[in-house]
């Protein structure tokens, strides 16, 4: 492999992970925060994108430039509207209860809204490309990529990484929601709404599901099953990185996505196994993932 | 006299129940058991084969059904597949008693139920799916295709970008990483490397079922610069992939080559670009050059797109071949039995070797060898055309089925390797765009 084809490689590898490490940190975002393993994660990204699809379609025609507020405002729809309903409703009243009974109430909210979506959606394709075709596309060594894929998604995803470093560690809302990951109960007993940071943490990280399907949408098809897969991949990176794991989160995503962008070039019939064979491989020597750290279990 | 007498009783007594036992007596309904996608992926096919199959059965009830008998639909959704599927299937026949079953789109599902339906001796038409070793391996009684396989499909596709594209040096291939991905680049690998062994094959790649990115495919594809990609993706993949391609320039550098393109095109609509060699798994199209002013074709096509919203695609043909089948069979058998009911084995009886015509193709003849489906296939360049917002075929050839299937009882691939370049000098007429 020559120099000109590991930098094609690298670009491609960054893009992809843009988009991986978009929807992986929102599950482990809530994972940290409320010690739950969202299943229905997946179904936020594909709603995030039908939704994103659905604005963008109806917009465009008046302005095409109003599809990236769409995409934005589509994202904050699905993370308040189902976010929000699958955290005060589903998962509030099993507060307490063994984890086994969240998980399997994320999977039926999983469930539900793959045949919702087909209900409302359909199950041909949906295609929404506008947002896309704004920008210009730029050639590296004689290779035309799109700007929307190796500058924007790159670009959004890096904002989105320091502004929640920033929020969780520069801002009074951030110190609470980290105060509650530490300690709950000591944190309740000063004064803090738990309950109430759980909620505003879940809409978060379903925002961010959300977020990743509706800027996925202007790049690919928008099919049933969409969710399903993308859940088992952000599973893989967000257990790979260690389970709230923010910044582990972003250099596992880099790490599958540049791997396997090179697995491509290089053996591309490995390119399926690529993130869960990281997984397994980091898993065996580090169980608590990457970035993750040694618990010691409150008796 | 008294002998006599008793004699002509007897006689009588014996001529009725003999004639009982030929003559079945007429059921109310005649029950059919549909495997289809309902949900997953490949809905893109199930969805719109289950409002043909719904649509067809109205009418043909309208028209007092298969032999007198209306006919009534049982589906069982492909998309549970595995166990849930074959005992989905198992109900539909034993606790249903549905007379005949359709299955199924996926090659997986057929791989499955095909030795169910010949244990529980049901007849069965393979309406869509293509892996040829199914009738290959063994010899099924109650089992059938009212289509083609993935060998004539394939190679129908090869043949016509040898004639129009005979120069070319370097071909990529971009498939589905499952069975049909894997299987149709074999067909059609194997078929090229014994018609124009000096083609070199500069990429294999096989990328997830339901990728929705194929950026770093498409990099590595714009490097290596192949004259020719095929891709015999479908669906949602084959959008993604064609969007992604046309977007960064790729349609434009190398000669694409849509194996089963034709279910795409409307949804694709102006993304496509002109030029790409489209296969259609069949002589399908909804202007299929000798039907498309033929009143019956018309009439259907425009009640499809009433109904759905779309022009039919290959799967709603399939689904109308396998009603065909049925119905050409049972009148035959009903035939053979002087006008009587038939039993279900003489129906399977009646079915092997039978030709029908929907009427929306070619006809098709089943091979009573093998139970395959003889079918011609169609394969056309795009074009935009006036008045549609989505390109359409232009150039079209249509393959004769028996020039392009392998012979029964010999193995698709071990057939293939023995073509010879000058296969692809055979004469195929050629339709161009309206």
């Amino acid at each position: 492999m020559n120099s000109t084809l590991a930098i094609l490689a690298i670009l491609d590898g960054i893009s992809y992970a843009a988009l991986v490490f978009l929807v992986s940190v929102g599950l482990s975002l809530i994972f940290g925060v409320l010690r739950v393993v969202n299943v229905a994660h997946g179904s936020l990204y594909a709603f995030g994108a039908y939704l994103a699809a659905t604005f963008s379609l109806a917009i465009a025609p008046i302005s095409p430039w109003l599809t990236y507020p769409a995409l934005l405002a589509a994202s904050i729809v699905i993370g308040v509207a189902c976010g929000g309903f699958i955290e005060r409703f589903l998962l509030r009243p099993l507060s307490g209860q063994e984890d086994v009974l969240q998980l399997l109430i994320t999977f039926a909210a999983f469930m539900i809204m793959d045949n919702l979506q087909r209900l409302i959606w359909g199950v041909q394709p949906i295609f929404a490309a506008e947002p896309l075709r704004l920008l210009p596309n730029v050639a590296v060594f004689g290779v035309s990529y799109t700007s929307y894929q190796v500058i924007l998604l790159p670009g959004v995803a890096l904002a989105t990484l320091l502004g929640l470093r920033y929020f969780l560690r520069r801002t009074l809302s951030g110190a609470v929601i980290l105060a509650v990951t530490e300690d709950r109960e000591a944190s309740t007993a000063i004064g803090i709404d738990a309950k109430r940071v759980y909620f505003v943490t879940f809409v978060i990280g379903a925002s961010l599901a959300a977020l990743g399907g509706a800027l996925a949408s202007p790049t690919t098809s928008l099919v049933p099953g969409m969710g399903a897969d993308m859940i088992v991949l952000s599973f893989a990176v967000a257990a790979t990185a260690g389970l709230g794991q923010i910044e582990g989160t972003a250099l596992t995503a880099l790490m599958i996505g540049l791997t396997r962008a090179f697995v491509i070039y290089l053996q591309p019939e490995f390119e399926v196994l690529v993130p869960y064979l990281l997984m397994v491989l980091v898993l065996l020597m580090r169980p608590f993932g990457l970035f993750g750290a040694v618990q010691v279990r409150k008796i | 006299m008294q002998f006599l007498k008793a004699a002509i009783a007897a006689g009588l007594i014996l001529a009725t129940f003999t004639g009982t036992s030929l003559a079945q007596s007429k059921p109310s309904e005649l029950k059919i058991g549909i495997t289809t996608f309902l949900s997953g992926p490949a809905s893109v096919f199930g969805v719109p084969a289950k409002a043909a199959a719904e649509m067809i059965a109205e009418d043909l009830n309208k028209k007092g059904g298969i032999g007198g008998v209306p006919v009534k639909l049982s589906f069982i959704d492909e998309g549970a597949g595995g166990e849930a599927l074959v005992s989905n299937y198992r109900r539909v026949v034993q606790d249903e008693k549905v007379d005949a079953t359709f299955a199924s789109i996926s090659s997986g599902s057929c791989t499955q139920l095909v030795p169910v339906a010949e244990d529980l001796k049901v007849m069965n038409f393979m309406w869509d799916c293509g892996a040829a070793s199914i009738l290959e391996t063994k010899k099924y009684r109650y089992n059938f295709r009212t289509q083609a396989n993935g060998t004539p499909e394939m190679l129908a596709v090869l043949l016509y970008l040898l004639k129009t594209k005979p120069d070319f040096k370097t071909i990529a291939v971009v498939n589905q990483d499952y069975a049909w991905g894997r299987e149709s680049w074999e067909i059609f690998s194997t078929a090229l490397k014994a018609m124009k062994p000096d083609v070199q094959v500069v990429a294999e790649l096989f990328p997830k079922f339901g990728a929705p990115d194929y950026s770093t495919e498409i990099s590595r594809l714009l490097a290596l610069r192949p004259d020719v990609v095929l891709t015999t993706s479908w669906g949602g993949d084959l959008d993604t992939l064609v969007r992604q391609a046309g977007q960064r320039g790729l349609l434009q550098q190398s000669t694409f080559v849509l194996g089963i393109g034709e279910s795409s095109i409307q949804r694709l609509g102006k993304d496509l670009p002109e030029g790409l060699i489209v296969g259609a798994r069949g002589d399908h199209w909804f202007l299929h050059p000798e039907k498309k002013d033929d009143a019956a074709f018309k009439a259907f096509n425009e009640a499809f797109k009433a109904k759905t919203g779309a022009w039919p695609i290959y799967p709603v043909y399939h689904m109308a071949q396998a009603f065909k089948a049925l119905q050409t069979a049972y009148d035959k058998a009903i035939k053979s039995n002087g006008g009587n009911w038939p039993t279900r084995e003489q129906v399977v009886d009646a079915t092997a070797g039978i030709e029908f015509a929907t009427g929306f193709g070619r006809p098709i003849t089943l091979r009573p060898e093998d139970n395959q489906g003889l079918e011609a296939q169609l394969v056309g360049v795009t074009k935009s055309v006036p008045g549609y917002d989505f390109k359409l075929l232009d150039n079209i050839m249509i393959f004769d089925p028996r020039m392009i299937t392998n012979p029964a009882g010999v193995r698709s691939v071990e057939w293939l390797k023995t073509l010879k370049p000058d296969f692809v000098k055979m004469d195929v007429p050629t339709f161009k765009a309206p």
